[in-house]
């Protein structure tokens, strides 16, 4: 039996929800509805809600560039599998489609909320362009480059260099804190408040950023004991 | 005895073994389409059969870079779309006669063609070519995507500056996420002087950051630009050290291990003897 496809107008383009079975069957069968009915979707965005399945960056830039030969732009991926939606930001693709909530919300999250959150390991070096949005907190093995952000609602650890866009406690978690072995990212915010590294860099060393008073300051990260 | 070899008259040479390495940049005007045509004859000028293809459509300037651009009748849309033979679109340089060129076309754009219909292209011009070397355009859009779909080996052209960096960061970063790297770097234009003055990124500062393997440092040097205006590529003058450069990247993507160029050498030891006694009074 052939997968289902389904296919939905929406504000921001077609949304194509694909149903169960073997991915190539499931590309097969999007693949062959669209040829079908190649003038009406010709040009389109594309959102692709591919629900359960599980697929690596290989997978989906391939299907992105057989869209691509019928002139369909593949514009956001949605999944519930974390891979996929890594894969697709990977990508460069959007994996959600409705801004979660807006920016000015005045109900901070407390503290308790975060109460055994999730955390995110990333392990590789995110490059320019690379964006890391994680509702928990979020470690990364690896340099955080210029252009690249992380947006996490709680901690950020770098074991690396983080000269990116760093935001921690971004739903208003002022407890958060970002660490890195080289603390000099192009804008930190903790919550609602952002510091910028001053010019002025001696030698790098590990250092943690954290609210007080109000205010964005960085220390040493360093044994408990040796802190002063 | 290097890794110099006849391909053109090699019989036991499987079909379908050309390597399609692809040169983008992210940023505009760091010298893409200038090293694409400079590796191309320098491969070519080793003795491999080589075929460019300008990735460029709508702004075509390879065959311009080349000095083929009055030899042009059939473009690569021409292929990809069946209006004529592969053969009869690559254009073959007189000086080099290793070397073809498939030049972009003018009057159409990016969407024109799509990333499989260049796999297609490549996998055809493998049986023919020991080497394609595509030309992306910059940007990130449909045309680079084109342009690596089919790679099999990237280089990353860069300048020794904050913003080229960037770029090229972006773009190692699409590469990695597309499974196609591991992408390698050539820092182009690099003055040694300003270098030293502390007035440019040095080439440390750059890998610092990129984290990606160096194959070519190339210097600045003026006769590129006469070279590009004449359509001669820098590769056939044995003066120039951007030549030399390249030639010795065009070595490295072939196999061969090449010592770095000292590019502090234009410099000329007095200069250098004066600065360091100028340093120290």
């Amino acid at each position: 039996m052939r997968p289902t496809v389904q296919i939905k107008g929406i504000r921001e383009g077609l949304l194509v929800t694909l149903g169960e079975g073997m991915w190539s069957d499931v590309q097969t069968a999007l693949l062959q509805e669209v040829a079908e009915k190649a003038s009406f979707f010709r040009g389109a965005k594309l959102i692709l809600d591919v629900e359960n399945h599980i697929l690596n960056a290989a997978t989906l830039g391939k299907l992105r560039d057989l869209l691509a030969d019928f002139d369909l732009s593949l514009w956001a991926v949605l999944s519930h599998s974390p891979t996929t939606e890594q894969t697709a930001q990977m990508l460069g693709l959007a994996t959600r489609i409705h801004q979660g909530k807006p920016e000015d919300s005045p109900e901070p999250a407390n503290e308790a909320g975060l109460e055994g959150a999730d955390g995110l390991l990333v392990r590789r070096t995110l490059r320019s362009g690379n964006s890391i949005d994680f509702p928990g907190h979020v470690t990364v093995i690896g340099d955080v480059n210029p252009g690249a952000e992380i947006i996490a609602g709680g901690d950020v650890v770098v074991w690396g260099r983080l000269r990116g866009l760093v935001h921690a406690g971004a739903e208003g978690d002022t407890s958060a804190v970002v660490c890195a072995l080289d603390l000099s990212p192009t804008q930190l915010r903790i919550a609602g408040e952002i510091a910028l590294t001053p010019p002025d860099r001696k030698q790098p060393r590990p250092e943690k950023a954290f609210l007080r008073d109000g205010q964005v300051v960085a220390e040493a990260w360093s044994l408990p004991g040796n802190e002063n | 005895m290097t890794g110099r070899k006849k391909s053109s008259n090699n019989s036991s040479e499987a079909a379908g073994n050309g390597k399609v390495i692809t040169i983008t940049s992210g940023k505009g005007g760091v010298g893409k389409t200038t090293a694409t045509a400079n590796l191309g004859a320098a491969l070519a000028a080793e003795g491999y059969k080589v075929c460019c293809i300008d990735g460029d459509i709508g702004l075509r300037n390879l065959d311009v870079v080349l000095g083929l651009e009055n030899r042009i009748v059939y473009d690569v849309v021409d292929v990809i779309e069946g209006r004529c033979k592969l053969r009869q679109a690559m254009i073959r340089d007189k000086r080099l006669p290793e070397l073809y060129l498939i030049p972009a076309a003018q009057t159409r754009d990016k969407s024109a063609i799509s990333p499989s219909d260049m796999v297609r292209l490549a996998d055809e011009l493998r049986g023919e070519v020991d080497y394609i070397v595509i030309d992306s355009p910059a940007g990130i859009e449909r045309g680079f995507r084109n342009a690596i779909a089919p790679a099999d080996e990237i280089v990353i052209i860069t300048n020794p500056e904050v913003s080229a960096v960037r770029d090229a960061d972006r773009i190692i970063g699409l590469i990695e996420a597309e499974q196609k790297g591991p992408a390698k770097l050539v820092i182009n234009r690099l003055n040694a002087k300003m270098v030293q003055r502390g007035d440019m990124l040095a080439p440390e500062d750059v890998l610092e950051l990129l984290a990606i393997e160096l194959i070519g440092l190339v210097p600045e040097d003026e006769h590129v630009i006469v070279s590009s205006n004449s359509g001669s590529p820098i590769v056939l003058n044995e003066k120039s050290r951007a030549g030399q450069a390249f030639r010795n990247i065009a070595k490295r993507l072939a196999g061969q291990t090449v010592p770095f160029m000292d590019m502090a050498a234009d410099d000329g030891l007095l200069n250098r003897l004066g600065k360091f006694m100028g340093r120290g009074g």
